[in-house]
């Protein structure tokens, strides 16, 4: 036997930068390094110039701070849709989640008097419930959950409007100012940290939280191993032991949380609820998902290429505007920046891992 | 590879396509300066009644010399709308226009600006509101009153039981024009209903009316608030063959509209005359730029409506509306 077949493959060295491509988020740091020059790119030719840097808004503070708090939007919801879809499944209800959870929330508070952080309660349980029971259609009926959670896209929609008409007769529930200012509580979801220029909203600290958390359960525990082996072939899962049903109602249940707390800092910074919050922004979470290496037949992706696919998505939503470009465009400018982050990404993670077609 | 870069240098074309050169607005002092203006609206590229006020904001634009972008958020959505209102702020313009549906969940953006030392136009919707948040004046036409005005033309009619098809629920101007419409009739003996509707689905708008008018046979009239709602309505009374035998009325023009109006389908069309909601926030913000603070009516509400359109004046207004002024 010659000596390179003896050698065990599972202790091969590897050439460092082969290495950091075949991580799932290496494609998405790329995609978001690009974009990043894109919309710096008519402030190239100022560098050295401090005033003319500042032209567009971009770089400003205010500039930065605003596409911070655009991505840690969607980023949130994406740690979650991102393990979600690692353990083989999908969420379109999360959109249509932030609305309703948002108006239990306003009307928990507004209409029923409840403390702000019981109403948060109320709203996380609701979720959590819904959650659950998306998860629960799921595993019994074996139906795909594309199906079951658009299902739950139009109920949770149609309900919210419903419900809030027949309560407040209207679909707006406003004027939560008086209830929230001065709540310690409603400061860790509406509060901003100013540090000289930068006034970081609360949100970009949750994203922060949410990815890390998410990144820690994935990568450094046994549920961790559980939800790749759940995605990757639950058959072969499930006969090694894992409560495969378990792991995927427990992420759908997180899914909806996820929604719950967008809500949340929703409703406590704008002091408002509207049915209508959160349209789209599932397919967003699953943009930003993919963008950052997560693939839509499970058992493979990375919250840290979710909150760098959220980044991109966040510099793209505030840069189109910021570029002058008018907005019938707009669409079609993401469109095209969501497919160039995809293909590139995708066109990394093979080159990293070694995979031809 | 190639792929790759080819889509690189679309989105880079597109970057050139949109940063157009900036015109110059001469100030009282004969200096010339670029004078630019944020406009951030509700109303999504494909409503009809956008598209006129966007021409209306080009058309001031270049008449006054000035630069003028115009954003709106994808999705009838307050806190991205809040978030194009930020990314306005950051680039530091001279002034922005923005339509105020929510002045709660808009306030704080409006605010951050107001603070920056931003000149704020509000137009369209937020006549209520628009003072409070700092706002120098506010474009539009009262909804109620406007309500109001339609709710007698269609008592006076011989309505006695409406429908309200509000496309946009959650609007606080149009709840207002549904309520104002109501209270008309009830000062009468009639009575209106709200109907819920999606903008963006007129086969299920129309769908939506026809299950409405064939519940309750003995509505006799329906008020529409807008052409997203007003086409997919003349549709249902068209496929159930009462067209005429409802009074249809509806706020805002579209050619359609005016067709119908001139065909005598249609009972009249309450007018704001939107083209000036965007034209004359520009035109002010840019003399407001231009000599030192210049606003007019010490920051009152400028009316742009509400205007009838009846069968009288229906043909002159037509080739207006075809153009996307009126």
């Amino acid at each position: 036997m010659s000596e390179a077949k003896r050698q065990d493959e599972r202790v091969r060295t590897r050439n460092p930068l082969q290495a950091a491509l075949s991580r799932p988020s290496a494609g998405a740091i790329i995609a978001t390094i690009i974009a990043f020059l894109v919309f710096t790119w008519p402030l190239w030719e100022c560098v050295g110039d401090a005033q003319a840097c500042t032209a567009n808004g971009f770089l400003t503070p205010r500039g930065i701070s605003n596409w911070l708090e655009v991505a840690a939007q969607v980023g949130i919801l994406a740690a979650a849709v991102t393990l979600l879809m690692i353990g083989g499944e999908f969420d379109l209800s999360v959109g249509s989640m932030i609305g309703a959870a948002g108006m239990v929330l306003a009307l928990s508070i507004a209409e029923f008097g409840l403390d702000p952080w019981m109403a948060a309660l109320v709203a996380f349980g609701f979720a959590l419930v819904i959650g659950a029971l998306n998860g629960w259609l799921v595993t019994r009926t074996g139906l795909p959950s594309f199906i079951v959670t658009l299902g739950m896209l139009f109920l949770l929609r149609g309900a919210t409007i419903g419900i809030t008409r027949l309560l407040t007769d209207r679909t707006q529930v406003g004027g939560l100012r008086e209830f929230t200012d001065g709540d310690m509580f409603v400061q860790f979801f509406a509060g901003d940290l100013i540090i000289g220029d930068f006034s970081i909203s609360a949100s970009v600290f949750w994203w922060v939280l949410v990815t890390v958390v998410a990144w820690w359960v994935l990568t450094r525990t046994t549920f961790g191993n559980w939800i790749f082996g759940t995605g990757g072939n639950a058959t072969a899962a499930r006969n090694v032991g894992v409560p495969v049903r378990g792991v995927k109602i427990s992420l759908f249940m997180a899914t909806a949380a996820s929604a719950a707390l967008l809500a949340c800092i929703q409703v406590f910074t704008v002091a408002s609820a509207d049915v209508l919050r959160g349209e789209q922004k599932e397919l967003e979470a699953i943009a930003a998902s993919v963008i950052g290496g997560t693939l839509l037949t499970g058992g493979y992706g990375s919250p840290i290429g979710a909150f760098f696919g959220a980044l991109m998505l966040g510099m793209t939503k505030v840069g189109i505007p910021l570029a002058s470009i008018p907005a019938e465009w707009y669409f079609a400018v993401l469109g095209i920046v969501l497919l160039v982050g995809v293909l590139l990404s995708n066109w990394v993670r093979r080159r990293g891992t070694g995979v031809r077609s | 590879m190639q792929l790759k870069k080819g889509l690189v240098g679309l989105i880079t074309v597109g970057l050139l396509a949109g940063a157009t050169v900036a015109p110059a607005a001469v100030l009282a002092d004969g200096h010339e300066k670029d004078i630019r203006i944020e406009v951030v609206s509700h109303g999504q590229a494909s409503d009809p009644f956008w598209s006129v006020v966007q021409n209306g904001v080009n058309a001031a634009a270049s008449d006054m010399g000035v630069t003028a972008n115009y954003s709106a958020p994808g999705t009838f959505d307050m806190v991205a709308m809040g978030q194009l209102i930020d990314t306005a702020v950051a680039s530091q313009p001279d002034g922005i226009v923005v339509s105020l549906p929510d002045a709660d969940a808009l306030g704080p953006a409006i605010e951050a600006a107001v603070a920056a030392g931003i000149p704020v136009i509000s137009m369209n919707s937020g006549s209520d509101d628009y003072a409070a948040l700092g706002i120098l004046s506010h474009v539009g036409q009262t909804e109620y009153e406007a309500g109001l005005g339609g709710g007698t033309r269609m008592g006076a009619a011989g309505v006695t039981k409406a429908l309200c098809i509000n496309q946009e629920v959650g609007n606080t101007a149009l709840d207002l024009r549904c309520q104002g419409f109501a209270d008309a009739l009830g000062a009468v003996g009639g009575t209106s209903e709200v109907i819920a509707v999606d903008l963006a689905d007129p086969a299920a708008t129309q769908a939506t009316v026809e299950a409405a008018l064939t519940a309750d046979p003995e509505v006799n009239g329906v008020l529409t608030l807008g052409p997203t709602g007003a086409l997919p309505t003349l549709e249902a009374l068209n496929s159930m063959g009462m067209t005429g035998e409802i009074a249809l009325a509806t706020f805002d023009l579209a050619p359609e509209v005016l067709q119908a109006i001139a065909d005598g389908t249609m009972l009249f069309a309450i007018d704001q005359q939107q083209f000036l909601q965007g034209y004359l926030p520009i035109v002010m913000l840019t003399l407001h730029n231009q000599f030192g603070g210049l606003i007019p009516g010490g920051g009152g509400v400028v009316l742009t409506g509400p205007g009838f359109v009846t069968a009288d004046n229906a043909e002159a207004v037509i080739d207006l509306s075809a153009e996307g002024i009126r």
